[in-house]
C-alpha cells in the first residue's frame, strides 16, 4: 500500500469518501436491521385469519339486540324496530356532527350492526339509553341516536360500521 | 478531562450531570495502547451480544407464555405466526452461542496476556462474575421452551445442590417449588430469565469503569509510559472493532441462516414430559467443560464441589501466578503450558458430550485433574522458575521493532 | 493479523471437531440418506411432492398421528389456492361452541383451524394402540437426530429380524428405529395411495414424500430463511469490506 499524507488533496478526498461510505452503509444496515423488532409487534399470521365472525340472526327478536365478537371488540346488532328506523330516517343530516344518513349506515333497515365502542376514547356505550335512545357511553356522556350517530358529548365520530355481509336471511359475516 | 461542549443545550446538561462527558472521555478519548491486537475486539463484542440477547429477549418475551401447558406452543407461534418470529428466535439462541464463544475468547486473550495481574485483580473478578451470571442465565433461558431437554436439564441442574449435605433436599424444593421441576419453576425461571441480563449490565458498567481505571492491557504486557504509546480510543478502535463486528456478524449470519439448529438438540423439539428421559442427555456445548467435571468425579457432593471449584480457582488467578512478567509472548515456558491448557479445554468439551463410559470418562478425569495442575500447581511454579525474554522499554519501541516482520508476513 | 487469523482458525477447528463429535454420539446406526431439494444454501421444498406428502399424511398417517401445530390455512406455502384450503379444512370436524344454550357443538373445520388430532387425549391414545402413543408429527423432522433422512430410513426400514433377534409381543423389527423394536407396524405398503398426478406409490416413493411434507411442517419458514440469508451476508460482506478500507486508512498514520 502506498501511504498517503492527510496533506494530499487527493487522499482527503478519498478518504472523506471512505468514511461517509463505510458509515453510510453501517446506517443502512442499522435501519434494516430495526424492522424485525417492529414488525413483529403487528398482528401476527393467527391473528389476521381470525378476521370474520358468523353471527346467526334467527334468534334476535325486533327490538332487541345481541353483542358479537369480532377481532376482539363488541359489536352491537340490533333488529331495530319501525320507530327506530324512521326516528333515525327523520333526522336533519346537516345538523350532525358527523354528517351521515341512515341508509349509509345499514344493509337492511332492520338490522343495525356497529362496532361497541365509542369514537371518544373506547368505552362501550350502553343500549336504550341516553337522550336519542339510541346508546350512551357512560365514561364521558356521549349520546348517540337509533342509528348509532353522536349527537351530544366529546365523541367525534358515529359509531362505526365494520364491514359485514349477509350470507342468508339468517346469517350475517363480519369482517 | 478536556470536554468542553459547544452545544449550549448539551452544556446546560453537562453542568448539571455531566454524563456526556463520560461517555466521551470513555469511547472517544480513552488513551488506548497502540499495539492492541485483534484479539482485544471480543470485549465489544461481547458488550454487542449482550444488547442483542436483551434486546431480542424483551420482544420474545412479547409473544412467550411462561405456563407449561403453553410454553412449548407458543414457542413454535413465534416460529411459525409472529412477524419475522422465527428470525428473532433463532437469533436469541443462537445468540446466546455467539456470546458465550465471544466471552470465552475474551477469557483466553486475558489468560494469554496476563490480563488480570496487579492492578487489574478487581476487573478480572467482575468479569468472572458476568461470566457465572452469564451461565445462570443461559441455563434458565434453555428452560423456557419446555422441550424435553429444557425440563431434563432443570432437573439435573437443579439437582445439583442436592448434594450440599443436610439441607440440600430443602434447598431443591425451595427452587423448586414444588417436588419436581414444574409450572412453578418455569415461572420462576422466566422472572429470573428476564432480570438476570440487566444484573449483568450492571456488572458490565463496573468492569469497564475498572478497565478504565488503569486502562487496557496490550500484547507487551507493558503499561503505558508516555503519550506516544497511546492513541485515542475514536477513531482508532471504533472503527477496528466495527470491522472486527463485521467479521463476526457474516460468521452469526451463516448460523442463524444456513444452520440455526446445529448449536441446539433435536430432543427439544418434543414437548418437555416427567415420565421419560431422552437416552442422551446434554448440555449446551459451552456447559459441556464443566460437566466433564462434575462427571469425572464418582460422588455426587464431590463432583459438584469439583465443578463450582473449576471456576473459583480462577478467581484466585492473580495471586497463584507468581511471574512479574504479563505477556505470554515473553514467557516461553508459560507459552507451551497456556496452549497445552487450551487444548486440556477442549478435551473437556469434547468428553463432556460424550455418554458415560469408557475411554470418556478416564479421559475425562485425566484432563479434569490437568485443568487443576495447570492453575494450582503449574502456574505457580512456572513462576518462580521460568526465564523471561527481555521486554522491550516501552509499547512504542515494541511496535517500531514489530513493523519489518509485520510487513514481510503481510507480503509473503 | 495473520498470526491472529491462524490461532484462531486452529482453535475454531477443534472446537468444532469436539463439538460436533458430542453432537453425533446418539446416532449408532447407519442411516440412509436421499437428495432433498430442500437442504443446501439456495433449497427450496418441492412442491409437487409435498402435495403428494400432504396426501400420505391425510391417508395413511392421520388415523394415529396429529400434527397439532400447523394450520389449514399454511398450506398456501405449499402451492394450494383458498378454495382447496377450505374444502380440505371443511372435510374435519371440530368442536366448538359453547352457543347460546351453552352447548358444544360440532362445525367443520376452518382455514384457521390447525390439523384435528386423532385422539382426545393421550390416554384414549395409548388404549386404542396397545399402550404406545402414537407422537404428534409437526416437528418429528426436527426432533430426531438424521432429521429428513432418520424418517425416511424409518418408514422403509421394515425389514425380517435376524433369525436370533427375539422380537416381544406386539412389536415390529425395524432397522433404524432404536433398539429395532416399534409398537408402530409398517405404515406403507405399495399403492396404499393413489396420486392424483399419476407418480407410482412405491413405498419409497410415499416415505421420500411424506417426509418432504414434514420436514415443511417443521420448518416452514426455511425459504423465507434461505432468502434472507443470502441478502444479509452479501449486505454484510460489502460493509466489511468498507469498513475494513476505512480501518486501514485511519491507521495509516499510526507508527
Amino acid at each position: 500500500m502506498t501511504t498517503t499524507t492527510p496533506v494530499e488533496e487527493d487522499g482527503v478526498q478519498r478518504r472523506d469518501f471512505l468514511y461517509i461510505a463505510a458509515g453510510g452503509v453501517g446506517a443502512v444496515g442499522t435501519a434494516l436491521a430495526i424492522w424485525p423488532f417492529v414488525d413483529q409487534m403487528n398482528p401476527s399470521a393467527d391473528v389476521l385469519a381470525l378476521s370474520s365472525t358468523e353471527v346467526d340472526l334467527g334468534a334476535i327478536d325486533e327490538g332487541s339486540e345481541v353483542t358479537a365478537v369480532w377481532q376482539g371488540k363488541p359489536v352491537f346488532i340490533r333488529h331495530r324496530t319501525a320507530d327506530e328506523i324512521k326516528a333515525a330516517e327523520d333526522v336533519d343530516v346537516a345538523t350532525l356532527p358527523d354528517p351521515q344518513t341512515d341508509e349509509e349506515r345499514v344493509i337492511k333497515p332492520e338490522w343495525l350492526v356497529m362496532l361497541g365502542i365509542c369514537t371518544h376514547l373506547g368505552c362501550v356505550p350502553l343500549k336504550e339509553a341516553g337522550e336519542y335512545d339510541g346508546w350512551f357511553c357512560p365514561c364521558h356522556g356521549s349520546h348517540y341516536d337509533t342509528s348509532g350517530r353522536i349527537r351530544k358529548g366529546p365523541a367525534p365520530l358515529n359509531l362505526e360500521v365494520p364491514p359485514y355481509e349477509f350470507l342468508d336471511d339468517n346469517t350475517v359475516k363480519i369482517g | 478531562m478536556s470536554f468542553e461542549p459547544k452545544n449550549p443545550v448539551i452544556k446546560w446538561v453537562e453542568d448539571r450531570l455531566p454524563i456526556t462527558g463520560m461517555m466521551h472521555h470513555a469511547l472517544f478519548e480513552y488513551p488506548t495502547p497502540k499495539n492492541l491486537s485483534y484479539w482485544w475486539t471480543f470485549g465489544s463484542l461481547a458488550g454487542f451480544m449482550l444488547v442483542v440477547q436483551i434486546v431480542t429477549g424483551i420482544v420474545l418475551s412479547m409473544h412467550y407464555t411462561a405456563h407449561v401447558d403453553l410454553a412449548f406452543n407458543s414457542v413454535e407461534h413465534i416460529m411459525r405466526d409472529v412477524n419475522y418470529g422465527w428470525l428473532l428466535r433463532y437469533m436469541h439462541a443462537n445468540g446466546a452461542s455467539m456470546f458465550f464463544i465471544v466471552v470465552y475468547l475474551h477469557i483466553f486473550r486475558g489468560l494469554y496476556y496476563g490480563s488480570y495481574k496487579a492492578p487489574r485483580e478487581l476487573l478480572w473478578w467482575l468479569g468472572l462474575v458476568i461470566f457465572l451470571l452469564m451461565m445462570a442465565t443461559a441455563f434458565m433461558g434453555y428452560v423456557l421452551p419446555w422441550g424435553q431437554m429444557s425440563f431434563w436439564g432443570a432437573t439435573v441442574i437443579t439437582n445439583l445442590f442436592g448434594a450440599i449435605p443436610v439441607v440440600g433436599d430443602t434447598i431443591v424444593t425451595w427452587l423448586w417449588g414444588g417436588f419436581s421441576v414444574d409450572n412453578p419453576t418455569l415461572n420462576r425461571f422466566f422472572s429470573l430469565h428476564y432480570l438476570l441480563p440487566f444484573v449483568i449490565v450492571g456488572v458490565v458498567i463496573l468492569h469497564i469503569w475498572a478497565l478504565h481505571t488503569n486502562g487496557s492491557n496490550n500484547p507487551t504486557g507493558i503499561e503505558i509510559k508516555d503519550k506516544q504509546d497511546s492513541i485515542p480510543f475514536h477513531p482508532y478502535y471504533t472503527i477496528k472493532d466495527l470491522f472486527g463486528l463485521g467479521v463476526f456478524l457474516i460468521f452469526f449470519s451463516a448460523f442463524l441462516f444456513y444452520a440455526p439448529n446445529y448449536l441446539g438438540h433435536p430432543d427439544n423439539y418434543i414437548p418437555a414430559n416427567p415420565l421419560v428421559t431422552p437416552a442422551h442427555i446434554v448440555p449446551e456445548w459451552y456447559f459441556l467443560p464443566f460437566y466433564a467435571i462434575l462427571r469425572a468425579v464418582p460422588d455426587k457432593l464431590g463432583g459438584v464441589l469439583l465443578m463450582f471449584g473449576a471456576i473459583a480457582v480462577l478467581f484466585l488467578l492473580p495471586w497463584l501466578d507468581k511471574s512479574r512478567i504479563r505477556s505470554a509472548r515473553f514467557r516461553p515456558i508459560y507459552k507451551q503450558l497456556f496452549w497445552i491448557f487450551v487444548l486440556d479445554c477442549i478435551v473437556l468439551t469434547y468428553v463432556g458430550g460424550k455418554p458415560a463410559e469408557e475411554p470418556y470418562i478416564l479421559i475425562g478425569r485425566i484432563a479434569t485433574i490437568y485443568y487443576f495442575v495447570h492453575i494450582l500447581i503449574l502456574l505457580p511454579l512456572v513462576g518462580l522458575f521460568e526465564k523471561p525474554k527481555p521486554l522491550p522499554a516501552s509499547i512504542s519501541e515494541a511496535v517500531l521493532d514489530k513493523k519489518p516482520s509485520a510487513e514481510e508476513a503481510s507480503n509473503a | 493479523m495473520l498470526k491472529f487469523i491462524k490461532s484462531l482458525s486452529a482453535a475454531a477447528l477443534l472446537s468444532v471437531v469436539s463439538i460436533s463429535g458430542a453432537q453425533a454420539a446418539g446416532a449408532a446406526v447407519e442411516l440412509k440418506s436421499a437428495t432433498w431439494q430442500h437442504t443446501g444454501l439456495f433449497g427450496t421444498y418441492d412442491r409437487a411432492s409435498a402435495q403428494r406428502g400432504l396426501q400420505v399424511y391425510r391417508e395413511v398417517c392421520a388415523a394415529c398421528h396429529g400434527l397439532n401445530q400447523v394450520a389449514f390455512r399454511t398450506l398456501a406455502d405449499l402451492g394450494f389456492n383458498e378454495d382447496e384450503i377450505k374444502a380440505l379444512a371443511a372435510e374435519s370436524e371440530f368442536t366448538d361452541g359453547p352457543n347460546d344454550d351453552g352447548d358444544m357443538f360440532e362445525r367443520p373445520g376452518k382455514p384457521f383451524d390447525k390439523f384435528p388430532e386423532p385422539f382426545a387425549n393421550e390416554k384414549a391414545a395409548r388404549a386404542s394402540n396397545g399402550g404406545a402413543y402414537p407422537p404428534d408429527l409437526s416437528l418429528m423432522v426436527k426432533a430426531r437426530p438424521g432429521f429428513e433422512n432418520y424418517l425416511y430410513s424409518l418408514l422403509t426400514g421394515y425389514v425380517d429380524p435376524p433369525s436370533d433377534f427375539e422380537m416381544m409381543e406386539g412389536m415390529n423389527y425395524n432397522a433404524y428405529f432404536a433398539g429395532h423394536q416399534i409398537a408402530m407396524a409398517a405404515p406403507l405398503t405399495e399403492d396404499a395411495v393413489e396420486y392424483a398426478d399419476g407418480t407410482p406409490a412405491t413405498v419409497d416413493q410415499m416415505a421420500k414424500d411424506v417426509t418432504v411434507f414434514l420436514a415443511w411442517a417443521a420448518e416452514p419458514k426455511l425459504e423465507e430463511r434461505k432468502n434472507m440469508g443470502m441478502k444479509v451476508i452479501l449486505f454484510l460482506l460489502l460493509m466489511t469490506g468498507l469498513f475494513y478500507a476505512a480501518k486501514r486508512k485511519a491507521w495509516a498514520d499510526v507508527h
